[in-house]
């Protein structure tokens, strides 16, 4: 596909890649007086620690009737806390130059922090009591119930909304994950004190919680950290969900939108981290649609102008694995640029990929791997993730060679089992010419 | 509740370290003999680089009847050189695990790899390759057009906040070319050509109009023999003077309404024209940059929020907003996204009653002593990202100003007094000129 003119070029690459570089992270395992678990990447240059600590479950777990409790709750925990309502709570959080920020997804609520060295310990309080004992004042239940519509109106004018929202109603049949997370306005205008109330209690579940800390902090001032953190919240929470399945009754969908260009989301059932063959549809992934490289940039932007990008991605979601590619494309292109995606996704099926893309798609991978690790807040999250994902501390040091171990055959067997574009959902948004409407 | 709702508004609320940076011995700047600057930001903990070459040249500096033509030519510096097919740049970054990207503004041009520290003399190669030998295939340029046409697509028209400000910086620059947009009006990209990209690309693209920055676990003498070894052959252009067109008296208060049906929150925006950092003259700026996070930082400890999110619940979310780095003058703007039942009219109204207040009854001690010390320890996060530093560099260097005011830059907000940020107040609302748009829903046309 690449035709390469200058040999010494790519002689050049060859050579400078003997060396590959390796991530030389250091991680300790924290257990807390209380029994706490954490993971600490220790390092005193700069003098501020970062914290990110997920709590599985998330918007999941908002109740029957109340969807948009889980989200609305997250967005209440830094206005008011204790002592201090929304404005005191701020000043607070400010005059100690301190971070918080929470947020919301499907399977997780997700706190990070960054904490000054010199003030660590009235910052640890301050972030405690947003944890333990938020306020849930009317007026902020009111100030931000009225931003959460105002997002939701957005939403509905939105295309790449409009177009996950559809795409996830028709994937998931009744499963949470088939409504959005941050609720409908009926759902929000009715929320309750008392839901945002047993939303904060089955949310934050100290059972269920994966931390990451990297910074200028010993593992014993983690530890005491920890526990005061985490003092005083429920140990275990309701179930968790079942599985959600991809079950859509429909291949393609059309939604009217006015605009000259539509937007395009696609995708199908996808593999799970702890699947045998996850990473050759890793890397499989990358090939098809991960970077600037990929396929299908080649294809539809590189020789054809058709897009201004298109991508894809493994999704390891917990209750629901897919494999999701998303492009824009102007309304009359539309019909091309898919009859592009379902060639180039049938032709990978049938004949996997080439030596030389599987290659090129190692060599990337294992070189901009270590490049994650570039800060304290990258570090920090990644490790959370790491242990909610269950994978075991040493993953690091072992992830290259697991993406080294693919070979053309995995490659090709994974393509078979995974790239089924005849169970393949495609939603689009706006006004697109030329798409083929058979069922 | 910050975030998502800033994120509505289309806006980008930069951090407190934008503009700001550690003043520790970590940073070396030099330049070669060719007349290329290099600013090297050391960070050891990590065996990654960032290589990054800004140019002095952007939208701004377009032809008249060119615009767009600055960004097109940064996505035709993917194709092809005199020795290298097209497509090979990125292949060979993401061969070494590097990732690769550019982007274009009205003031700079920059392009940049983040890859591991030992392949920094290859990426160096690649760029000091495509700074002096590109060559345009025909073929190529078409389709490439049309991928700069579906980007506009993409991120303007079907985006009525970005159309929206496309007027509006047409009304507040209506000479002066930061009135243009960066990607190009539609009808005049359509008929860019490989002629204008090679003319723009032959009139800016040199050593001696391009900064070298480097951010990583690399020393400055590596990065100054590597950089001889590589850009030092170049030879320097003679270049333009960066003097741009100015506007001529502005209306005092020009107005503006923009409807779309696909708008589902309206809002209020006014931008008063406003001065930017100056080499050696930062005083002013940072008393604005002050003065943007006392009206609009954090929703309930900013004057514009306490008084409409908290005090009264008139708006939905009330901001200002202020970056000096430009090369010539920039906008403080306010933002107004009313509550529902609250018209637009009845939200500026409440924006200037607001700001009429604040002028009165001056600056909170305590809230000015909380933003001081924020800034202070926004110098402390800062050294988390390397990149970031990297970035604010070229920036900075790009709209005129020098590695040592970047430096200075601290010491600047930390002497300013709470009288200073009064008199720049007093000075920007009663006297700047002002654009006030409205954002509004259209009802959809009838099937």
């Amino acid at each position: 596909m690449l035709i390469v003119k200058h040999i010494s070029a790519a002689l050049f690459a060859l050579v400078s890649l003997a060396t590959p570089l390796r991530a030389e992270i250091q991680i300790q395992p924290v257990l807390s007086p209380n029994g706490h678990s954490a993971w600490l990447v220790e390092d005193h240059s700069i003098p501020f620690v970062a914290l990110d600590i997920r709590f599985e479950g998330g918007t999941n777990l908002d109740e029957t009737g109340k969807r948009g409790a889980t989200h609305m709750m997250t967005g209440l925990l830094e206005e008011g806390a204790g002592d201090l309502t929304a404005q005191g709570f701020a000043e607070a959080v400010q005059g100690l130059a301190a971070e918080f920020s929470f947020s919301s997804y499907r399977d997780t609520v997700a706190i990070s922090a960054r904490m000054l060295t010199e003030n660590r310990d009235a910052a640890t309080a301050l972030l405690h009591e947003a944890l333990s004992n938020p306020r849930f004042d009317a007026d902020a239940i009111e100030r931000v119930r009225e931003q959460i519509q105002s997002i939701l109106a957005s939403q509905a004018q939105d295309p790449n909304a409009i177009a996950g929202q559809t795409f996830n109603a028709l994937a998931f049949g009744d499963h949470p994950y088939a409504s959005a997370e941050e609720g409908t306005a009926d759902s929000i205008a009715s929320l309750t004190r008392d839901d945002l109330i047993t939303a904060h209690r089955n949310a934050l579940v100290t059972s269920r919680v994966s931390i990451g800390a990297s910074g200028d902090i010993t593992a014993e001032e983690l530890g005491d950290l920890i526990d005061r953190l985490l003092e005083g919240l429920p140990q275990t929470g309701p179930a968790l969900p079942s599985m959600a399945g991809f079950s859509p009754n429909t291949r393609q969908a059309v939604i009217d939108y006015p605009s000259p260009q539509s937007v395009i989301l696609f995708g199908m059932e996808g593999i799970a981290m702890d699947d045998p063959d996850f990473f050759p549809a890793f890397v499989l992934n990358e090939i098809i649609g991960g970077g600037f490289r990929a396929r299908l940039m080649e294809e539809l932007r590189v020789k054809r102008g058709l897009t201004y990008g298109v991508g894809t991605s493994l999704s390891t979601a917990d209750w629901q694995p897919m494999w999701l590619g998303q492009f824009s494309s102007s309304n009359a292109t539309v019909g091309q640029a898919l009859e592009l995606v379902d060639q180039i996704l049938g032709d990978v099926a049938e004949n996997g990929v080439t030596d030389g893309e599987l290659l090129r798609a190692k060599r990337y991978m294992t070189g901009a791997y270590p490049l994650r690790f570039d800060g304290n807040g990258s570090i920090a999250g990644i490790m959370a993730g790491m242990q909610q994902s269950g994978m075991p501390i040493d993953y690091i040091a072992n992830r290259n060679a697991f993406v080294e171990a693919v070979t053309s055959e995995d490659i090709a067997r994974v393509a078979k089992r995974f790239l089924d574009v005849d169970n393949m959902l495609t939603v689009v948004v706006g006004q697109p010419e030329g798409l083929n409407t058979a069922p | 509740m910050r975030r998502i709702i800033a994120a509505l508004a289309g806006l980008a609320l930069l951090p407190l370290s934008t503009g700001y940076a550690q003043t520790s011995g970590d940073v070396t700047n030099f330049n070669l003999d060719n007349g290329m600057d290099v600013v090297v930001i050391e960070d050891h903990r990590s065996p990654a680089v960032v290589h990054m070459v800004w140019y002095r040249t952007g939208a701004a500096d377009e032809p008249n009847g060119k615009s767009g033509i600055a960004h097109f030519l940064e996505h035709l510096m993917f194709k092809e050189t005199e020795t290298r097919s097209s497509g090979d740049f990125s292949r060979i970054v993401e061969e070494n695990g590097g990732d690769d990207n550019a982007f274009t503004s009205w003031d700079y041009t920059a392009y940049f790899q983040r890859v591991a520290a030992d392949r920094l003399a290859l990426m160096m190669e690649l760029e000091a390759d495509r700074m002096a030998n590109l060559r345009l295939n025909p073929d190529e340029v078409e389709t490439e057009r049309s991928v700069i046409l579906e980007e506009r697509a993409q991120r303007t028209d079907s985006n009525p906040g970005a159309l929206f400000n496309e007027e509006f910086r047409q009304l507040a620059y209506p000479s002066h070319p930061y009135g243009i947009p960066i990607i190009g009006w539609r009808t005049e990209m359509e008929t860019l050509s490989r002629e204008d990209a090679l003319a723009f690309y032959e009139t800016y693209y040199a050593p001696n109009n391009a900064i070298l920055v480097v951010a990583g676990d690399v020393t400055p003498e590596e990065v100054r023999t590597l950089a001889q070894t590589h850009y030092g052959p170049l030879a320097a252009a003679e270049l333009p003077a960066r003097a741009r067109v100015e506007d001529a008296a502005l209306p005092q208060d020009q107005r503006f309404e923009f409807a779309d049906e696909r708008v589902a929150q309206p809002y209020v925006m006014r931008g008063y024209r406003a001065p930017e950092r100056d080499h050696g003259a930062q005083e002013e700026a940072a008393a604005l940059s002050l003065l943007a996070e006392i009206l609009g930082g954090a929703p309930s400890t900013s004057v514009l929020g306490r008084a409409l999110q908290f005090d009264t619940q008139r708006s939905v979310f009330a901001t200002a907003y202020y970056s000096g780095l430009s090369l010539d003058d920039t906008q403080f703007t306010l933002i107004n996204m009313p509550s529902a039942g609250v018209t637009l009219a009845e939200a500026e109204a409440d924006v200037d009653e607001v700001i009429a207040e604040f002028l009165e009854r001056g600056i909170d001690p305590n809230q000015f002593e909380r933003i001081k010390f924020l800034y202070e320890a926004s110098d402390i996060y800062a050294r988390d990202n390397a990149s970031g530093l990297a970035r604010l560099y070229g920036m900075a260097l790009t709209s005129g100003l020098e590695v040592e005011d970047v430096q200075n830059w601290p010491d600047v907000i930390a002497a300013t007094t709470m009288d200073d940020v009064m008199d720049a107040a007093r000075a920007l609302f009663a006297d700047a000129p002002r654009v006030t748009g409205h954002l509004t829903q259209a009802q959809a046309a009838e099937n």
